[in-house]
């Protein structure tokens, strides 16, 4: 029941005009700001000129960051993915587990998400190094391997190559992975959760099997879900600054560290702007397909 | 007691939402006193025409008087009216003396007053004692007396209630419909009651008022209501009834006929109906005073003393039997198929004359029992 | 009370659950592949923080192998002048951060929830903006606006010099709050508002004694959002501090990238542990609140 903000115009104004005022001023301004910015030249160490010229945006299409932004869809992509393959079943394991179990593991499974982004993918670092856990790990089964070997009279292997986990781009989507999965997670629980069991009920006992079940009823029924959680992982993993700058090589590198180094060393502010802004359009392109479905989905009812 | 100053006038109310007319020019008049209602059916614009009254509403057309005063121009703070919503809506964050006190609060009566006030609120909704309980520690029916109370501390010229007994159980619904009626006798300040339920609204009020689609159909008692209405609408809202359309036949001061096609026998009223000769009318038969005496096969019509030769007797057979307990329903088919309620009360434990399927009957009935309605 | 005619079954009590039933069909948590997934996920979740944290006691400057348990990089941590008065500064941020962005926040549902008003799609979409602009973005938007258009005074006093900072984590912070407050207000029963009014309530006393009480678990909610967003940012930061306004995560990347010793799991733990407790409060305090009956 809603009012209409004659009806009230004092107490609309109190309301309304701190937030929008706020909103406009520090956030709608600095991105127009910015928009106007990938129209500019520099014209000197710290001036800029609004040419209107459209040479940013040509040069952020260039084969070099056209590729780098392909890279970073890829990467970003790959990342949903491999969220997706692990967070569905660990959501499904929540959402039908017992009452006092299911607050239990949401809580597990959120708690990293509560530490800082920075810690996380450190974390990683000496997990994933030459000298990390991982390496370390392997280098024990191997060695015990070799051990064995021996024992039953065959040569013993050589010696343990530690694999190279780190600044590399298997890094880069292992980071992201590990930063992202409990945003996959939860969207895709709340849709399982919500879920009428009893479809899924009347499919095992029409003779289809579990794996047949999740394709053919599941999926389709949590579409929207899935959608918001690919959303909520893609978004960020295709922004992202800190993984690639901490865990990636000098060929593993976003747009969000290109445009960085445009701000902050190469001092090329209209484009860094310019590719700012193609990432938003991005960013904007990703949510408008996510809409879609979700209408199709529900349209399907 | 009512006295006779309308202490309410609705004067050519209208009220539109975008093309929607919710109330369509209800002229009506509330006596100090009175414990009104105004019953009808949902969406009949009977809520929109209490909350234009309480200030939460503003009327597209006309004029609402308090004491004669125009209100238009108050808002719902500043009315001599207090409303009991029909979620009670108790604030549930504050305990039930603060509750009550809320509005004496808000008019900056002094402390001390509104302790006094508040007690005597809860005492006479009787909840004393329970001024320091929390809402959701209450039952429903112990939340509507902190809204009556809350309410009723203020000591409004009215109170307005929005369906005061549908969220209540049937025990609970009699025991509160006393309780309403003996709090305003009480209080004695007028009541406007909202409800669907004809039941409540004939129970409670004094005077009802019947909407239809916006409009007001019909104000009256609720005896008058339920024996003389004047409508078709207001008489199969109200009660259950019998309808027959047919033609008049005959209409002088003191006598009219009625001739229907689903009744093999003409309807014969002791009364004159102002309606012209021919002109399609209804007749309403209300279920209790249809008579049922048992038919033997090949019989000559019986007659009813105060009507001619054969009016107001039709033959039928029994179709249907519902037992209630403490009576019986019947449905009877007519020559002709149409189907007529009535029942009988069981005043004895043994079957007296023990009515079965598909045994034939006369139905008979007095020549003051039908009303007849033009519209 | 003798059922006669019935056959009474042999067990009357319902059989006891034998301790190893076998699960049913669809309770997917505890079938062997779904269990170790989760098992397999948690661990891939908890260890690197747990070695991080564990390693923070490690008697080693390089920080490779165990070496011994030791307290010194703890204390080397809380010696760090520049360490503390970036901790410092990331409070007293997320402090006034969070104030204000749940003043805004609620300011924003309120009128969303309330007004019916031209222009509300645009302003509902634009309200949704901070949290769908991708951080880095809205860093570079930060960076421009204070070093351009509205440049932010050198040589404030502190803690003055931390406005920039603050504005900056206030503006993408209250939409979310926004958001969380706005959830808890469509569960608002609107009578309660009309009941108020009817009996002499002006709109300020409204909001205050009606709407503000029902809003206040989804304040709590937002205002702990909010002050986690601002303690745990990184890039919005990392565009709008200088070098006499560091942030604690900030200060953490610069360790980071010059030299990985211990102390910098010592400070990282000191962060984990701080943000944990601060959501076991919040959570804690959300539960217990008492339950509020629909009167």
């Amino acid at each position: 029941m809603e009012q209409s903000w004659k009806q009230a115009k004092a107490a609309f104004a109190a309301i309304a005009v701190p937030p929008v005022a706020w909103l406009v001023l520090f956030f709608l301004i600095p991105l127009a700001v910015i928009w106007a910015y990938t129209f500019g030249e520099n014209t000197g160490p710290v001036t800029i000129d609004f040419t209107g010229t459209f040479a940013n945006y040509a040069r952020a299409l260039e084969p070099l960051y056209l590729q780098i932004f392909g890279k970073s869809l890829i990467i970003a992509g790959l990342t949903t993915v491999l969220c997706l393959i692990i967070g569905f079943p660990v959501a499904l394991a929540i959402a039908f587990a017992s009452p006092r179990m299911k607050a239990w593991l949401l809580l597990l499974i959120m708690l990293p998400f509560w530490t800082n982004l920075l810690i996380r993918t450190f974390a990683l670092i000496a997990v994933l190094r030459e000298q990390g856990y991982v390496n370390f790990a392997l280098e024990w089964l191997w060695n015990n391997a070799s051990g064995f070997m021996t024992l039953i009279g065959l040569q013993p292997f050589g010696d343990y190559e530690p694999l190279t986990l780190l600044y590399n781009n298997t890094a880069v989507v292992v980071g992201l992975v590990y930063v992202h999965l409990p945003f996959m997670v939860l969207p895709l629980y709340s849709a399982l959760d919500r879920m009428d069991r009893s479809l899924m009920e009347a499919s095992l006992d029409l003779g289809a099997g579990h794996l047949r079940t999740i394709w053919a009823v599941v999926v389709p029924l949590a579409a929207p879900g899935i959608a918001s959680g690919v959303l909520i992982t893609f978004i960020p993993a295709l922004g992202a600054y800190l993984t690639p700058d901490l865990l990636g090589g000098t060929d593993s590198q976003m747009i969000a560290n290109v445009i960085e180094r445009q701000f902050k060393r190469a001092n090329d502010w209209p484009f860094g702007a310019a590719l700012s802004f193609l990432l938003m359009y991005l960013t904007f392109i990703a949510i408008a397909a996510q809409a879609f479905v979700q209408r199709k989905a529900e349209r399907r009812g | 007691m009512i006295k006779p100053n309308p202490i309410i006038s609705f004067e050519g109310i209208t009220k539109r939402f975008g093309k929607t007319i919710a109330v369509d020019s209800v002229n009506l008049q509330i006596q100090e006193g009175e414990f009104f209602a105004l019953l009808g059916p949902s969406g009949c614009g009977k809520t929109t025409l209490l909350r234009m009254l309480a200030g939460f509403e503003t009327p597209s057309e006309g004029r609402i008087l308090i004491d004669g005063k125009d209100i238009a121009q108050l808002p719902p703070n500043k009315r001599p009216v207090n409303i009991v919503f029909q979620s009670y809506a108790v604030f549930p964050h504050m305990k039930v003396s603060d509750n009550v006190a809320y509005g004496l609060k808000m008019d900056g009566v002094a402390p001390g007053e509104i302790k006094t006030r508040v007690a005597e609120a809860l005492s006479l909704v009787k909840l004393d004692g329970l001024g320091d309980r929390m809402p959701d520690q209450l039952s429903g029916g112990q939340r509507q007396r902190v809204a009556l109370a809350r309410a009723l501390v203020k000591r409004p010229r009215v109170l307005l209630l929005d369906e005061p007994l549908s969220a209540l159980d049937a025990k609970l619904r009699d025991q509160m419909r006393s309780e309403l009626t003996s709090l305003q006798e009480k209080v004695g300040i007028t009541f406007i009651m909202v409800t669907h339920d004809q039941d409540e609204a004939l129970a409670i009020a004094t005077r009802c008022a019947v909407m239809h689609r916006g409009v007001l159909t019909q104000v009256a008692t609720p005896a008058d209501l339920y024996e003389f209405p004047n409508s078709r609408f207001v008489a199969d809202f109200v009660g259950s009834v019998n309808m027959f359309e047919g033609v008049l036949e005959k209409d002088e001061p003191n006598e009219a006929q009625v001739r229907c096609a689903e009744l093999s026998a003409p309807v014969y009223l002791d009364h004159g109906v102002t309606g012209a000769r021919g002109a399609t009318v209804w007749v309403a038969l209300r279920p209790e005073k249809i008579e049922m005496h048992k038919r033997a096969e090949g019989s000559t019509a019986m007659k009813m003393e105060d009507a001619p030769g054969g009016a107001n007797v039709v033959p039928g057979v029994i179709r249907d039997i519902v037992y209630l307990g403490s009576e019986t329903n019947y449905e009877i088919e007519l020559e002709g198929g149409r189907r007529v309620r009535t029942f009988r009360s069981n005043l004895t434990r043994y079957d007296q004359e023990d009515f079965t399927w598909d045994e034939p009957v006369w139905l008979a009935w007095h020549a003051c029992s039908p009303a007849v309605l033009l519209s | 009370m003798a059922d006669e005619g019935l056959v009474t079954p042999p067990r009357l009590a319902a059989p006891k659950r034998e301790k190893r039933e076998k699960p049913g069909p669809l309770e997917y948590a505890r079938q062997w592949p779904l269990q170790l997934i989760v098992g397999a996920t948690l661990v891939f979740l908890y260890l690197p923080l747990i070695t991080l944290m564990v390693f923070s006691f490690n008697d080693s400057r390089r920080n490779i192998v165990w070496q011994g348990f030791t307290f010194k990089y703890y204390e080397k941590a809380f010696a760090n002048d520049s360490l503390i008065q970036a901790f410092v500064n990331s409070l007293t941020i997320a402090f006034f951060c969070t104030i204000i962005s749940v003043i805004l926040g609620a300011l924003a549902a309120v009128m969303l929830w309330r007004f019916r008003f031209p222009g509300k799609t645009v302003v509902e979409g634009s309200m949704a903006l901070p949290i769908v602009v991708p951080e880095i973005c809205m860093g570079v938007a930060m960076l421009v606006f204070f070093a351009r258009v509205m440049p932010w005074p050198t040589g404030l006093p502190w803690p003055l010099n931390l406005g920039a900072i603050t504005i900056a984590h206030i503006s993408f912070a209250f939409p979310f709050v926004a958001t969380v407050v706005r959830a808890r207000l469509s569960s608002f029963n609107r009578e309660l508002e009309e009941a108020a009014k009817d009996l002499g309530a002006s709109e300020w006393r409204v909001f205050w004694d009606v709407l503000v009480p029902h809003m206040k678990p989804g304040l709590i909610a937002g205002a702990l959002l909010a002050f986690t967003l601002s303690l745990d940012d990184f890039v919005i930061t990392f565009f709008t501090s200088g070098p006499d306004t560091i942030t604690f995560p900030v200060k953490v990347y610069s360790m980071l990238r010059f030299s990985v010793t211990p102390e910098v799991n010592a400070a990282s733990t000191i962060l984990i542990v701080v943000t944990v407790a601060l959501t076991a409060i919040g959570l804690h305090l959300q539960n217990q609140k008492p339950k509020e009956g629909k009167a």
